[in-house]
């Protein structure tokens, strides 16, 4: 799994390309939470357009990662998902603290 | 069609995504959909994480899968010889971890559920795990004349 990082405004887009399992998630999640202390980072954007595959470490991942923004008021969104990444997130009800959207635009724009 | 085949290897993380893509290459000479591939990916790739993390607890072990092809009948097993699960039912339900310390969300045995037609866990505290699971291919296809 890469993943490139891109900050606009207040939120960290992480744009993640590969496959996210446990291997991947465990490397994934030091790297964003490096990233998160940087000073002016409040929420978090997932960028899945470029994951072919997740399992239920993933899940694990994006959770963790709501943890530690939501208890800093910040708030987490993912966009890109793909049928069976979507219907994982449901399995979870990840989507009832994740806001789920289409694209990068439509998340910081807030639509 | 009758096939198997078995694969041995070491409790590594990295181990994750090679059983997978193996037992996917595996079962695509029974020509599932990309679909049911993907159910059967997902569904080796929770069992082997569960053995790497829970079964052997992230130390060294030995992790063997197997499986079979009988026509479009996939079962494929996947066999640690680590701590095993002292309570079974607890273990299946959706959302249960022993480890949310590691951040694990608890779905692998909900997803191993939800993606395979069967699925059957044996374990003995002490002695390991070993999860059966059962994928029959062209369950939902249109009949082509
Ligand atoms: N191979 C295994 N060996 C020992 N315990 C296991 C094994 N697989 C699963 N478990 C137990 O079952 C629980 C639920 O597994 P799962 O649904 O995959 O969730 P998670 O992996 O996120 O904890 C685990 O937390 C663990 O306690
Ligand atoms: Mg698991």
């Amino acid at each position: 799994m890469d993943a490139k990082f891109v900050r606009v405004g207040t939120t960290l887009i992480v744009r993640m390309v590969g496959e996210l399992d446990h291997h991947a998630a465990e490397k994934l999640r030091t790297k964003i939470d490096a990233k998160l202390k940087r000073e002016g980072v409040r929420d978090l954007l997932f960028d899945f357009q470029g994951v072919q595959f997740m399992d239920s470490s993933g899940l694990g991942m994006v959770l963790g990662r709501y943890k530690l923004v939501s208890a800093k008021g910040g708030k987490v969104l993912a966009c890109g998902l793909n049928q069976r990444i979507k219907r994982i997130f449901e399995m979870a009800g990840l989507q009832k603290r994740i806001t789920i959207c289409r694209s990068e635009e439509d998340a910081l724009s807030g639509a | 069609m009758e096939n198997y085949m078995k694969l041995e290897f070491p409790s590594k993380s990295q181990n994750e995504a090679f059983a997978r893509i193996v037992v996917a290459a595996f079962a695509a000479q029974a020509d599932p959909t990309l679909d049911e591939i993907s159910d059967v990916k997902t569904a080796v790739s929770e069992a082997v994480t569960n053995a790497v993390i829970h079964g052997y607890e992230n130390k060294s072990g030995t992790i063997v899968v197997s499986a079979t092809l009988q026509g479009k009948r996939l079962e494929v097993t996947v066999i640690d010889y680590g701590v095993g699960i002292e309570d079974l039912e607890q273990a299946r339900m959706p959302l249960y971890t022993s480890k949310p310390e590691l951040e694990r969300s608890g779905m692998g045995f909900t997803i191993m559920e939800n993606f395979m037609d069967e699925i059957d866990v044996i374990s003995e505290p002490g002695k390991g795990t070993t999860v059966k699971m059962v994928k029959i291919f062209g369950k939902k296809e249109p009949t082509e004349t």
